[in-house]
């Protein structure tokens, strides 16, 4: 038993930088933002900044999840904020330009998502392209896609299904929350009870080793940029509910950053190997919390990005064994 | 003639490296237009030494002397300009970059301040004509075959006043006709006085073109002599580090050989590159040795009946039936395992702890939804940890933190656990401890009596001979002979490594 502590220990590590600074973000809330933890509820509807770091953060959070497990595997998604336009393109058109049912809708612009995973994975699983570069076929060229879609414009909906993905409440909570949570649930489910984590771990700790092993090295890359790619797609999905309308243009601009960013900050190396779909979470919420928090200090939109840069140089810092054997070392007399 | 000091000499070479002494007090002296073989198994110092000559990595004591000169090159580029030049198997130039433009970088003829281009193809020409060897100078050099590449190397450093030549396993990717033109090209380094250090793993161009021949082995130089008299047997006996009575003494221990038996896995006519064909039988219960020089053939050999190689020709039969090649997935299927030679690439994915190192290939079996569970890795991961003595605090221990000998161990217990029933093991026994060494020979045993059909190949003679009754030789990439039964012998499997007599 001492050994399922250690490893759980383990696993907790890897997202350690991440939820030290969450932690860290949470302290200086609690001391400096007055009424930051205040929960209220209107009309039976919770609310407060805590919670509204929850539900803007959720965007993030899904992206960072699919990203963690494709960086696991030693590659990374750069099309994530191009497949959100797409997803959020298909089912904007298909809703309110072919009076589909929502729920089709929504089914198709998830299969879209998958689908454009899965072209991601046959390039890089199949035909061997590098990630970066294979992943910015779709990154550049999936927005063309999206404004093919939407005829160039900006394709607006009304729809009481779509519109309740992000407005929406169950049971008080708002709905991004619960499906960044369900989204956190299902994956988990997916990669730590099959195994499926094990093998993308296998894959992207080494490759070689993991074939000769007899783990179908190629089917399991593939299948982790198909996880992002659905992944991606229920957060464009999301940010059309937002706005409630689809924006070829805008929508996941430059959001892969944040989602690299908040998998990395989560104990996902980037040279692959190990991963923890906790620690993205929290890195994404470490890093929506950041912006919550500069906004409620009156922080100015052109410093908020310094000062985001500088608090993500100091996580990483904090993480780099070679920092901490560096500062060790110095405060040794 | 022995009285006029050496062209290049060195004394005492020490480097350590952590946990290894790399070069051990090493001595080397090459005369002027001498050509002088530089022999060793893996790991003997060969690339140390050659490092330490061209200042690639200075040495932590010792002195190198150019013409009774010390000198102490600090990098290659010092070492060139003092006229030690190396040319690697792998040509280190510009693939990019023309023929021409690889020779004469950095000192292209100018024009009006402009490189002439047509002066840097004549030059180009005039340097590659200087070993007879033409070619199209202005083609980029990598899309050139790997014998002009070498060429080009060598012409560059020629026009670089080289006196030195280092010429490291430059045959090992060229055919016989360009084997032979590089021989030339050498053999005309020499007569103009330039002294040519050669390395290589082929005995037999030892004796075709070196004068006199440097063994070492385990970082020190073991020997010393000129090739005319220094029998092939002899010079294998140097560089497996056994003496000749001691191979005649030592002998093989194992009488029982059920060659009657049907072979559980039968290979013929295997071939990839310069390897085959082979032709081999495993039998169930037995062991079978894979013994021959580095480059001989061995790794290649486990390789393709394991899947890991596309063989280009040939196949593999289990029970009579064919086993598709070319994947591992298919080949454990048919019950092949095989633990790699370089466990650190092939084998151990170090990020991983224990537990799941020993569990991958029963659960890369197994379907990726049927998983084993937690428990169920640590109940297997633990049985072997015990039978097999792994030292490791905890199976949760990452993998890549073990010892050389306990991450060997994963790897054997991560097959066993998958009950093969052919397993290859190639160089098991490399980089670890004798106790580590013991056991994993005694695992050998055991394995057989419950009826495994193994490959065991080993660059240690000795080893092969102690544990297998019979034993395939092979030399530069095809089988030289086979032992068995009381004709296993280290002398007798000397012979054939060196290929001195027939077959037992």
């Amino acid at each position: 038993m001492r050994d399922a502590a250690r490893a759980s220990l383990r696993a907790f590590g890897r997202a350690a930088p991440a939820a030290a600074a969450v932690g860290l973000l949470l302290a200086f809330n609690a001391a400096f933002t007055p009424g930051f933890f205040d929960l209220t509820t209107v009309e039976g509807r919770l609310a407060g900044s805590t919670v509204d770091v929850l539900n803007r953060g959720a965007v993030v959070v899904l992206l960072a999840l699919g990203m963690a497990i494709v960086i696991a595997t030693g590659g990374v998604d750069l099309s994530v904020g191009a497949v959100m336009a797409i997803a959020g393109a298909t089912a904007a058109t298909l809703a309110a330009r072919h009076g589909v049912n929502a729920w089709s809708a929504i089914a198709a612009a998830v299969a879209v998502g998958a689908a454009a995973g899965s072209f991601n994975g046959a390039l890089v699983a199949g035909a061997g392209v590098q990630p970066i570069v294979a992943t910015l076929v779709l990154m550049v060229a999936g927005r063309g896609a999206a404004q093919l879609l939407t005829g160039g414009q900006i394709v607006t909906f009304n729809d009481p299904v779509l519109n309740f993905l992000d407005a929406g409440f169950i049971a008080g909570a708002p709905m991004p929350v619960l499906i960044a949570a369900a989204a956190l649930a299902l994956s988990l489910l997916l990669t730590r009870g099959t195994a499926l984590g094990l093998f993308i771990e296998a894959a992207g700790d080494n490759e070689r080793a993991a074939r000769l092993a007899g783990v179908r090295v190629r089917a399991v890359k593939a299948a982790a940029y198909v996880l992002c790619g659905a992944a991606a797609a229920v957060a464009g999905l999301l940010a059309a509910s937002d706005i409630r309308a689809a924006d070829a243009n805008n929508a996941g601009l430059y959001l892969e950053l944040d989602a690299i960013l908040a998998a990395v900050l989560g104990g996902t190396a980037l040279r692959g190997g190990r991963f923890s779909l906790f620690g993205a979470a929290l890195g994404a919420l470490f890093i929506q919390g950041l912006t919550t928090t500069l906004y409620l200090h009156d922080v100015s939109p052109n410093a908020t990005l310094v000062v985001k840069a500088a608090a993500v140089l100091a996580v990483c810092l904090a993480a780099s064994e070679r920092v901490r054997a560096w500062i060790k070392h110095r405060s040794r007399p | 003639m022995d009285d006029a000091p050496p062209l290049l000499e060195a004394r005492g070479l020490v480097k350590v490296y952590p946990g290894v002494r790399a070069l051990d007090g090493a001595d080397f002296s090459l005369r002027e237009g001498e050509v002088h073989a530089l022999m060793g198994e893996n790991g003997a110092g060969k690339s140390t030494l050659i490092k330490a000559l061209t200042g690639a990595v200075p040495p932590d004591s010792g002195e190198v002397r150019l013409m009774g000169r010390v000198v102490r090159p600090r990098t290659p580029v010092e070492g060139q300009t003092l006229g030690i030049s190396t040319v690697y198997q792998e040509v280190n130039l510009a693939p990019n970059l023309s023929l021409a433009e690889n020779l004469l970088l950095g000192r292209q003829p100018r024009r009006f301040g402009l490189i002439d281009r047509r002066a840097v193809h004549r030059r180009a020409e005039e340097l590659m004509a200087r070993l007879g060897v033409r070619a199209d100078v202005g083609r980029p050099l990598g899309s050139l075959p790997i014998a002009v590449q070498q060429m080009a190397a060598i012409a560059r450093a020629l026009d670089l006043d080289a006196r030195v030549f280092i010429l490291d396993e430059p045959t090992s990717s060229l055919d016989a006709d360009e084997t032979a033109r590089l021989f030339g090209v050498v053999r005309g380094l020499a007569a103009r006085g330039i002294g040519v250090v050669f390395i290589t793993h082929f005995i037999g161009q030892v004796y075709d073109l070196c004068a006199r021949v440097t063994v070492m082995r385990n970082g020190r130089v073991v020997a010393v002599r000129d090739a005319a008299g220094l029998p092939r047997l002899e010079l294998v006996a140097l560089m497996l580090g056994v003496s000749i009575d001691e191979a005649r003494a030592i002998e093989g221990t194992h009488a029982r050989a059920n060659s009657s038996a049907d072979p559980t896995l039968r290979s013929r006519g295997l071939r990839r590159g310069r390897v085959g064909p082979i032709d081999l039988d495993l039998r169930r219960g037995a062991a079978l040795g894979l013994a021959g020089l580095l480059g001989s053939g061995r790794t290649e050999t486990a390789r393709m009946i394991a899947g890991a190689d596309r063989p280009e020709g040939g196949r593999v039969e289990i029970d009579g039936r064919g086993v598709r090649p070319g994947s591992p997935r298919r080949a454990i299927a048919a019950g092949i395992a095989l633990c790699p030679e370089d466990r650190k690439s092939d084998a151990i994915v170090p990020g991983l702890s224990v537990r799941e190192n020993i569990a991958l290939a029963v659960q890369a079996r197994r379907a990726w939804w049927r998983p084993i569970g937690r428990r169920g890795q640590r109940g297997i991961a633990e049985r072997f940890v015990r039978s097999l003595r792994i030292a490791t605090p905890s199976v949760e221990k990452p993998a890549g933190e073990l010892s050389g000998g306990n991450q060997q161990k994963v790897v054997l217990a991560r097959w066993l656990a998958a009950e093969p029933r052919v397993l290859l093991l190639d160089e098991p026994t490399r980089g670890i401890d004798v106790g580590a060494k013991a056991e994993i020979e005694r695992l050998v045993g055991d394995l057989c009596a419950r009826g495994v059909a193994m490959l065991f190949i080993s660059s240690e003679v000795e080893e092969v001979v102690r544990v297998c009754e019979r034993v395939l030789v092979l030399r530069d990439g095809r089988v030289a002979g086979e032992l068995s039964g009381g004709g296993v012998t280290v002398e007798s499997v000397m012979r054939l490594i060196a290929g001195e007599g027939g077959s037992a």
